[in-house]
């Protein structure tokens, strides 16, 4: 049992009437992983799939993954939604190092500077698994993350200073209130009479009378929260404890398993260079 | 404000008043010990919170600000009430005991887990009382707690300050401009004076009947000193603007089907309903400047030789037709002087500059802000914000005017000017829509009420 599900049946034994005890038990074990480890897991497949550019080490990495994704706790689609830019990015990035790539072997196509050869398929090919293979555990334990679990984290575990931990935990909750400011600020421009011409220079002045309303939005919130006690002399304490257990090492644990598979598979195949060196 | 003599014993719940800038805020504010430093203003004299200067009395005096959403800290209810606790080093298990029994208190009975940004006003507030009470005050401070709510939020947010005070709360000071809402639940009334001093403090029947013409002069709501209503002649109206079958909403997702309403000149229509029924989307709408769902929006009345749909209409076109003030009224202002601010409808739609000065004088100085030209329209007090946001729309002579919240938190002398000069608009052949919740508004000036009700539209 992880730390906060324990957090979570302790509370519920105090009696709180409504606290959803059994919704809680039945989400994924990877919801209540410390997201400190989670970060470290997302660097150390990162670290290792940089160290070389071949398509052996990247496609191990991404079958592991892909592999381990059913326990991961996102659902299919909210994770191809989210992850849409890394494919479009992966096969743009594919497409133009096939055209463009160091040429090598059969010319299949030639139209000006584009030619499309053995050499540049198989660069293309290697580029895309990697970006995939570095995309796909980044996106899916970040989707995970939830900024207050972060915050404890990284100022319980990581020891970073609760003030400013806190302080960005509390100015990204107010972020979410932008769009809805933004919509507002176009609406109120077209029932002044300025909206038809100009566009770059409204926009413009539009982000200013943004930012003009954050700001004060920002200070406002700033005197709340000097209000309630922060900033202040006394020693804080945490209300939720940010665990950093066998569950969490486990998880990094994982990370360093898919990232040896993958550079043994490539050692093995013969095709590992190390930072890209040919 | 200088020169101020003051002492409030534990057990007394204290309704602070005095005119707008007679300085109540910033005294909520230094009692808090949330003032500023010395950069941000001079301080002379003594604050002592139970016999400590105030700065160091943070966290042992509880403060409850006006605006609901810049008071949530985090995105949890239990995490937010917890933050304050977490501040001062209260042990874990003795925080949680804390938030569930201060949650309770002020009836807040939700998930722990429950996001606060699907929160009403008034549970926002009352969150923010949770947030405070966790803390275990000797003295809490609100300052103007319910001037942002709608009519049960102002309830809410007073019932849930009335249980607590007879279990865990026992000394209170207030501030709020509309007595009636407080006056069950204080013994003393102050009342500063402008620039310093007390005008008057007793028990609030001896300062009611004593000080009560003065104070309603001065923008405190007085009860039984309701503003009087305007005078209003009859007028030959014609129809501006028909809605038939009209469906309304935000990005194509209905908020409200099938209405049918007729708005025409020197009529006014009040639109009234509960929060999220979709009333500033109808006004949104109405105004030209959310394209409707479905159903047609006729407004030949007011095209003069445009198309009959005002979301077809070019914003400098729309400016002269229809005048439209926001809920919030910084939303609206792109200037950096109350002058420029005037100036800028006219000059959208082409008026000579010799007739916009001409305008600008008028209305500045029939709002009574002919004082303020100079002054960034940010900088401006709330009453002289909405005047403001109000005069914007007027300098252009629109035919139609669309109003959302105009009397929100504003004090009863703001309140009787707007609704006096509303009544000059309708005895000279303007039509009004208005969207509030105020039923002295609606009664003052509404010929027709549109009452909307949370029917959400099945898709």
């Amino acid at each position: 049992m992880s730390a906060q599900g324990a957090r979570v049946v302790k509370k519920g034994t105090r009696g709180v009437p409504d606290t959803p005890v059994a919704q809680r038990a039945r989400v994924a074990p990877i919801l209540r992983i410390n997201p400190v480890a989670k970060l470290a897991t997302a660097v150390v497949v990162g670290v290792a799939l940089l160290l070389s550019l071949d398509p052996v080490s990247a496609g191990a990495a991404l079958a592991c993954e892909l592999v381990l994704c059913p326990w991961a706790g996102v659902d299919i689609r909210r994770f191809l939604v989210r992850g849409s830019p890394i494919l479009i990015g992966a096969l743009l990035a594919g497409l133009t190092i096939a055209l463009y790539g160091k040429a090598s072997g059969a010319v299949y196509l030639q139209f000006l500077f584009a030619h499309v050869t053995d050499g540049s398929l198989g660069l293309a090919g290697a580029t895309v698994l990697r970006i995939l293979a570095i995309g796909v555990p980044a996106l899916v334990l970040f989707l995970t993350i939830d900024p207050t679990d972060l915050a404890d984290g990284l100022a319980q575990t990581l020891r970073l200073p609760s003030r400013f931990v806190l302080g960005a935990l509390a100015a990204l909750r107010l972020a979410s209130l932008f769009v809805d400011d933004w919509r507002s600020l176009e609406l109120a421009r077209r029932a002044r009479g300025i909206s038809d011409r100009g566009r770059l220079r409204r926009l413009a002045s539009q982000a200013f009378a943004l930012l003009v309303l954050s700001i004060r939005r920002g200070s406002k919130l700033a005197t709340a929260m000097e209000a309630r006690g922060f900033g202040g002399e006394t020693k804080r304490t945490w209300a939720r404890e940010s665990r950093f257990g066998a569950p969490e090492i486990l998880l990094i644990l994982i990370g360093f398993a898919v990232a040896s598979i993958a550079i043994v598979a490539a050692i093995a195949a013969g095709t590992w260079r190390f930072a890209g060196g040919f | 404000m200088s020169g101020l003599d003051l002492s409030i014993s534990p057990g007394e719940r204290v309704l602070l008043l005095g005119a707008s800038g007679a300085g109540k805020s910033t005294l909520i504010h230094a009692l808090a010990g949330v003032l500023g430093g010395e950069d941000e203003g001079e301080q002379q004299g003594q604050l002592l919170v139970a016999g400590r200067p105030a700065e160091q009395s943070r966290g042992r005096v509880g403060l409850v600000l006006q605006d609901p959403d810049s008071q949530v800290i985090l995105a949890k209810v239990g995490d937010d009430v917890a933050f304050g606790c977490e501040n001062l080093g209260v042990a874990r298990d003795e925080i949680w005991r804390r938030v569930h029994e201060s949650l309770t208190s002020v009836g807040l009975n939700l998930p722990l887990d429950h996001p606060t940004n699907q929160l009403s006003g008034g549970q926002k507030q009352r969150l923010a009382l949770a947030g405070v009470l966790a803390m275990r005050p000797g003295l809490v401070l609100l300052d103007e707690p319910t001037a942002n709510l709608d009519p049960d939020g102002v309830t809410e947010v007073r019932d849930a300050v009335g249980s607590i005070l007879t279990d865990t709360l026992s000394t209170f000071i207030v501030i709020e401009h509309r007595v009636d809402v407080w006056l069950e639940l204080v013994d003393r009334v102050i009342v500063l004076e402008p620039g310093g001093g007390v005008l008057a403090d007793g028990t609030p029947r001896e300062v009611l009947t004593r000080h009560g013409a003065s104070l309603a002069a001065s923008g405190v709501w007085v009860p039984g000193r309701t503003p009087a209503a305007p005078q209003r002649v009859p007028f030959e109206s014609t129809q501006l603007v028909l809605a038939s079958d009209l469906t309304i909403g935000r990005r194509g997702m209905p908020i409200q089907a099938h209405l049918d309403i007729a708005l025409s000149s020197g009529r006014s229509l009040a639109v009234t309903g509960p929060n999220g029924a979709g009333k500033t989307t109808l006004g949104l709408t109405l105004a030209g400047l959310l394209p409707p769902v479905s159903g047609t929006l006729d407004a030949s009345g007011l095209a003069r030789g445009l198309p009959p749909a005002p979301i077809a209409w070019k914003s400098r076109d729309l400016v002269s037709r229809i005048g439209s003030v926001f809920q919030d009224p910084e939303h609206q202002f792109v200037t950096g002087s109350v002058r420029e601010e005037l100036a800028v409808g006219p000059r959208a739609a082409k008026v000579a500059p010799a007739e916009i000065a001409r305008r600008v004088d008028e209305v500045s100085s029939r709002l009574r802000l002919d004082r303020l030209l100079a002054v960034n329209p940010f900088t401006l007090s709330g009453g002289e914000k909405r005047r403001l946001s109000v005069a914007t729309a007027l300098v252009s002579a629109p035919p139609l005017l669309v109003l959302d919240e105009p009397t929100f938190g504003q004090d009863a002398r703001t309140w009787a000017e707007l609704v006096q000069l509303l009544a000059e608009l309708l005895n000279a052949g303007r039509s009004i829509v208005s969207i509030t919740h105020d039923a002295a508004f609606v009664d003052a000036i509404a010929d027709d009420e549109l009452r909307i009700t949370r029917q959400l539209v099945s898709a």
